[in-house]
């Protein structure tokens, strides 16, 4: 299995050029994150047709923020790596760059942003770069500093890899203990490729439900009916069932074309016998 | 740096800073880049809008003729007021210069057009 990155370095070297390089060249990661970030946008439910204001953390070359521009709105972006920004300036996004350590806190004043979203960072604040972090209380310091420069009603949206459950339990009771509304929202939980994790956040009094994750309507059919007859399809390795009528004709041509006495084909070639046979 | 950004930064996160608001501007160098009009945007982010901050940023860039004070419900519909905040807080990027926190003095360089809001290990 591949090395997580949080194990190789802390973010800002990480993310160096050569790393940089990938998010403005590798469709496969500009796809990914494309798509990530367009299912945030998605939870993030931001009105309709309304140009607002958003906040993306650890915005990185910008691929979530043009998400974001692409639907009308204008964002600032914050992140720790040099190298990063510099991809995300060179793209000319429209958003504004700050360079900036998430877990040092949301340096903005109140009520600032109508809503936030981050694409594959927060798992990063789990881990402690160095000897002075203390992984919880940088969590901490993060979502009160964000929850403050919300407006009332706002969401923030995380897209994030955790290493475990105790990532997300950790990630999830700081955020609540900010005065954050949600939890999870898992998509494909059943898919080991597929699965994306999403912390859904809320500042507003109202309690709203969850929404579902992608690819949980199939897992309510638990149990698979039972069946007597034995099934005459094709198998799926693409080969015939063995002694169906597919499977005899096509032995016959393989004999006839090897050169082999083979009977003549009639209708009686693979008929189904009745149980007396 | 846009000027709307300058209106929402703070040195707030610095140890012992009350408030760290508005920071102290000063621009090297400067460029101006124009977009779409969108009143409604500058209607809603208004009321968010510290006007102090925004008196020290049309000092610094050079912009005149805004008011010394508004008042909100007249502003929303002042068609060439909105226009004037689009110019200001939008259309003008800050690409050197800096921020300096107005407790402690201390400076985050502009460089590139991006604020350095990185604290040292001492001020978290």
């Amino acid at each position: 299995m591949a090395k997580r990155p949080e194990h190789s370095a802390p973010p800002e070297i990480f993310y160096n050029e050569d790393e940089a390089k990938k998010y403005s060249q590798n469709t496969r990661i500009i796809e990914i994150q494309e798509e990530m970030a367009e299912r945030a946008y998605e939870l993030l439910l931001l009105p309709e047709d309304e140009s607002a204001l958003v906040l993306d953390i650890g915005c990185g070359s910008g691929l979530s923020g043009s998400v974001l521009e692409e639907n009308g709105h204008q964002w600032i972006g914050i992140d720790i790596s040099q190298a990063m920004l510099d991809v995300a300036s060179d793209r000319e996004v429209e958003g504004d760059l700050i360079l900036g350590d998430m877990g040092q806190g949301m340096c903005f004043k109140a009520g600032s942003f109508d809503g936030a979203i981050s694409i594959s960072a927060i798992q990063w604040l789990c881990n402690a770069d160095k000897s002075n972090h203390v992984p919880q209380k940088r969590l901490y310091q993060f979502f009160t500093t964000l929850y403050a420069c919300l407006t009332r009603n706002a969401r923030a949206v995380f897209q994030f890899y955790p290493e475990n459950a105790q990532q997300i339990d950790m990630i999830t009771n700081q955020a609540l203990r900010s005065g954050f509304y949600g939890g999870v929202v898992v998509d494909y939980p059943n898919s080991t490729k597929a699965k994306k994790y999403y912390l859904v956040l809320m500042t507003g009094g109202v309690q709203q439900q969850l929404p579902a994750g992608l690819g949980t309507e199939e897992s309510n059919t638990e149990q698979i009916s039972y069946s007597k007859k034995r099934e005459m399809t094709k198998n799926i390795r693409g080969k015939d069932v063995k002694k169906s009528k597919d499977w005899i004709m096509h032995k016959k041509e393989r004999r006839r074309q090897q050169g082999n006495e083979t009977r003549l084909d009639s209708k009686y070639t693979g008929r189904k016998r009745s149980g007396r046979f | 740096m846009k000027l709307l950004t300058y209106n929402f930064l703070t040195s707030k996160c610095i140890k012992k800073v009350k408030v760290g608001y508005p920071l102290k501007l000063n621009i090297m160098e400067q460029k101006v880049e124009s977009t779409n009009f969108n009143p409604e945007f500058i209607q809603r982010v208004l009321p968010r809008l510290d006007w102090s901050a925004i008196k020290i940023a049309a000092d610094s860039v050079g912009c005149q003729g805004f008011p010394d004070e508004i008042n909100l419900e007249t502003s929303t519909n002042d068609t060439e007021l909105l226009q004037k905040l689009h110019h200001l807080l939008l259309e003008i990027e800050v690409v050197t210069g800096s921020l300096i926190c107005p407790e402690t003095n201390r400076i985050f360089p502009i460089t590139n057009g991006i604020p350095n809001m990185l604290l040292n290990e001492d001020e978290v």
